[in-house]
Order: structure tokens, then C-alpha cells, then sequence
């Protein structure tokens, strides 16, 4: 009987752990539910934004802010959205490595790379480049506000503004459905102008005081909600992407306890017919 | 009288607050106050922080705070893309001032953990050598 205690011990604890991992994929699952809300409830608000932003500059042939202004790309930014924790599958891992190729094209173009980092994975992960960090912020939560978000943005816009950054993107996961997630690389700046077809209607607005003031509000706006949905599907997919993984471990765990109890049973029935065999070999002796 | 009420949405980038028919709408324009009724000639403007009132056909009145914003006023409807943050340019900087030091702070933290790193590494080899050691000489011994 000296294997099966062990291998009891090992299925319990293999059982606790799968109790666990089925927990998490429970919780990730709501989770998701709830991240995928708030990703719609995200989409008027960057729909109207779009929408004014093109009024305005229709409206403004000549005027161009700076934030739409196309300048030689010296130096860029770089916003990376990633989770904060881990056991989620290869969501991080991926979200890196596009950022590594979109950084490595343009290191090849001799431009220097700045790096925002939102979550602590990539803060861990993009420390050890040693490229500049110029803002980062982690710990947002499953909810993130767009609160939370304005000043690491506005590191990025000021930058931009100061010409230090002359292009800045946005790497994320893109929430696909629940079993794909792919990281997105989209320039945030300088915004691309809406071209007037898209408009359905348009009006002669009224601006007040100027349409150049207006317009900074908005593009500031816009980008910050740019960033704000960035961050809440990225929680929509690396919940996702944890529900997958965690159904994959509870799967794994019960093929494992599965094995482990065909081991168990087959040395319990060896030690019963060892010990019959010594019963009827001892009567014999008799 | 269809001319008599004026369709109006308040969303912020979290979620739709309100939408839904008004006789008017009182709205903290970045130049001051303004009322809004229906028929309004088509207006952009920024908003501040302050109160946005919204008088339904009903009679009932809605209360929304915003924290700033804009309002683009189209023939037929209102729309106030709401900021649900508090924003004022020296708050805005005070964030702004935080993320950057938080940066730093990230930045110094590599040292200190690169080193603890390989402290921890030497450790383990000097632990490993160590029992090495140990086992030779229970061999020769």
C-alpha cells in the first residue's frame, strides 16, 4: 500500500487547485458580460465625437490644429494597454509583441520611441527595454474611468504638443469575440480627418468663442475617449482570454484526476490480491 | 405642434445619461449660461463644469452634472458630450504631474529590483556551490 496514499494526496490537492481555476473562469465569464457593456456603452460618445470633429473641420478648411498636422516622425509615442494580472493566457504576451515589431519599424527609421504604459504587466515587461517612459498608470481595475486616464494622456498630447513625440499610437487587445483577441496598433495622432462624405447632414454652426478653441477641447476629448475604449476592451479581452484559459486548466486538472484515480484503483486492487495471495499461500503452509 | 419639443442626448465616454424629448434645456456654456429651446440656431460650444436642466414636455425636470464638456446644437437636436470627470486645466495638471511621476518612480524601481534580482541569483549560487561542496566531501569521507 505504499504508493496510494500519496497518489490520494495528489488527487486532492490537483482537486483543489481545479476548484480554483473553475472559480476564476466563473468570475471572468461575468466579468466579461459586464466589460462588454460598458464597451458599447463607450461607442456613442466616440461616434459623436467623430462626427463633430469632422463638422469642424469641414466647417475650417484652413485652419489646421496642430494635432492634425502630419510632421516628419522623428520621435513617436507609444500607448500600451495591458492587464494587470496575469493567468490570462497569451493576451500580454501578444499585446508585446506587436508592440516590439511597430517599435523595432520605426527604431529602423531612426525614430525615437517613447513609451505610456497602462497596466502593470507592461510596465514589468517594457522596463527592462530601457526606452523612456514618459507616463504610466496601473491598477485601473475591471472598471476603468476616464478619470483615471487624463493625465497620463495628457503627458502624450503636451509631448505632442512640444513636438518631443511626433506620432503616437494606441496598442491594445481588440475584442474579437470570446475565443479571439488581437492586439490593434491605431494612430491616435495626428488624427486623420474625416473626410465629409461620411457626414450624413451638415450644418452652418455657430461657434463659441472659436471654432480653433472648440476644436482642441474636442480633439483632446476624442483621443482621451480614444484611450478610454482602448482600456475597456482590453478588460473585455483579457477577461475573455482568462475564461479560455481558466476552462482550459479545469479541463487539464480533471483529465489528470481522471488518470491519477485509474493509478490509484489499479495499486489498491494490487495490494488486495497481494495480500490474498499471502492469506491463501500462509493456509496452505499450514 | 412637432416644433414644439427638442430631442436631447447627454453622453459621457462611460454611458448614455439621457435621451429623450425637451421643451428646453439650460446648459453652463463656457461663455456663460445658456437656454436652449426648440428651434435653436445650430451652436458648438465648450462647456464648463456645472449644471445641465432639462425640462421635459411633462413638465418633470432632470438634473445632470457634468464636469465640463460640448455642446453641438443640430436643427432638431441637442447633444452635450459630458465629461464625468471634474475637469480644470490645473487638475488636469495636477494628473498629468502624477502619471509623469509615477514613471520615474517605475524608472528607479528597476535598479533596485535588477539588483535584488541578482542578489537573489548570486544567492542561489553560492547555496548551490555550497552543497556541491558538501557532497564531495561525503564522498571522499
Amino acid at each position: 500500500m505504499a504508493g496510494t496514499k500519496e497518489i490520494r494526496t495528489k488527487i486532492a490537492s490537483v482537486k483543489s487547485t481545479q476548484k480554483i481555476t473553475k472559480a476564476m473562469q466563473m468570475v471572468a465569464t461575468s466579468k466579461m458580460r459586464r466589460a462588454q457593456d460598458r464597451m458599447r456603452l463607450a461607442r456613442p460618445y466616440a461616434d459623436k465625437m467623430r462626427a463633430t470633429i469632422g463638422h469642424l473641420t469641414e466647417a475650417n478648411p484652413d485652419y489646421r490644429h496642430p494635432f492634425m498636422v502630419t510632421r516628419e516622425p522623428k520621435s513617436i509615442g507609444i500607448i500600451v494597454i495591458s492587464t494587470d494580472r496575469g493567468l490570462c493566457g497569451g493576451l500580454n504576451a501578444n499585446i508585446f509583441k506587436n508592440t516590439i515589431y511597430l517599435l523595432r519599424e520605426w527604431q529602423g527609421k531612426g525614430a525615437e520611441v517613447n513609451l505610456c504604459l497602462i497596466g502593470s504587466k507592461g510596465l514589468g515587461f517594457f522596463r527592462r527595454l530601457g526606452l523612456p517612459i514618459l507616463a504610466n498608470i496601473t491598477h485601473l481595475g475591471d472598471r476603468p474611468h476616464v478619470k483615471d486616464l487624463i493625465g497620463t494622456v495628457k503627458v502624450m498630447l503636451d509631448a505632442y504638443r512640444e513636438g518631443r513625440i511626433d506620432r503616437l499610437f494606441l496598442v491594445n487587445a481588440h475584442f474579437v469575440n470570446t475565443m479571439t483577441q488581437k492586439p490593434v496598433v491605431e494612430q491616435l495622432l495626428p488624427v486623420e480627418a474625416v473626410s465629409s462624405g461620411d457626414l450624413a447632414e451638415h450644418w452652418d454652426y455657430i461657434y463659441e468663442p472659436s471654432a480653433a478653441g472648440i476644436l482642441d477641447g474636442v480633439l483632446m476629448r476624442y483621443i482621451e475617449s480614444q484611450v478610454y475604449r482602448g482600456a475597456v476592451e482590453n478588460v473585455a479581452s483579457e477577461m475573455a482570454a482568462r475564461m479560455v484559459a481558466m476552462k482550459a486548466a479545469s479541463d487539464n486538472a480533471g483529465k489528470l484526476i481522471n488518470e491519477l484515480q485509474l493509478i490509484y484503483n489499479k495499486a489498491r486492487q494490487a495490494a488486495i490480491t497481494k495480500e490474498l495471495a499471502e492469506i491463501v499461500g500462509g493456509a496452505a503452509a499450514v | 405642434m412637432a416644433e414644439s419639443v427638442i430631442h436631447v442626448d447627454v453622453v459621457s465616454a462611460e454611458g448614455e445619461i439621457f435621451s429623450g424629448p425637451a421643451k428646453m434645456v439650460f446648459v453652463p456654456a463656457s461663455e456663460g449660461d445658456i437656454g436652449i429651446a426648440p428651434r435653436h440656431a445650430p451652436l458648438l460650444t465648450l462647456l464648463k463644469a456645472g449644471e445641465v436642466r432639462i425640462q421635459t414636455p411633462e413638465g418633470a425636470e432632470h438634473l445632470i452634472f457634468v464636469g465640463g464638456g460640448v455642446l453641438e446644437i443640430q436643427p432638431k437636436k441637442v447633444t452635450v458630450l459630458a465629461d464625468t470627470a471634474l475637469r480644470a486645466k490645473d487638475i488636469d495638471e495636477a494628473a498629468a504631474l502624477a502619471a509623469k511621476q509615477r514613471a520615474e518612480e517605475a524608472l528607479k524601481d528597476k535598479v533596485d529590483k535588477i539588483s535584488q534580482a541578482e542578489a537573489l541569483a548570486e544567492l542561489t549560487r553560492a547555496a548551490a556551490q555550497l552543497k556541491l561542496i558538501e557532497k564531495l566531501r561525503k564522498l571522499k569521507g
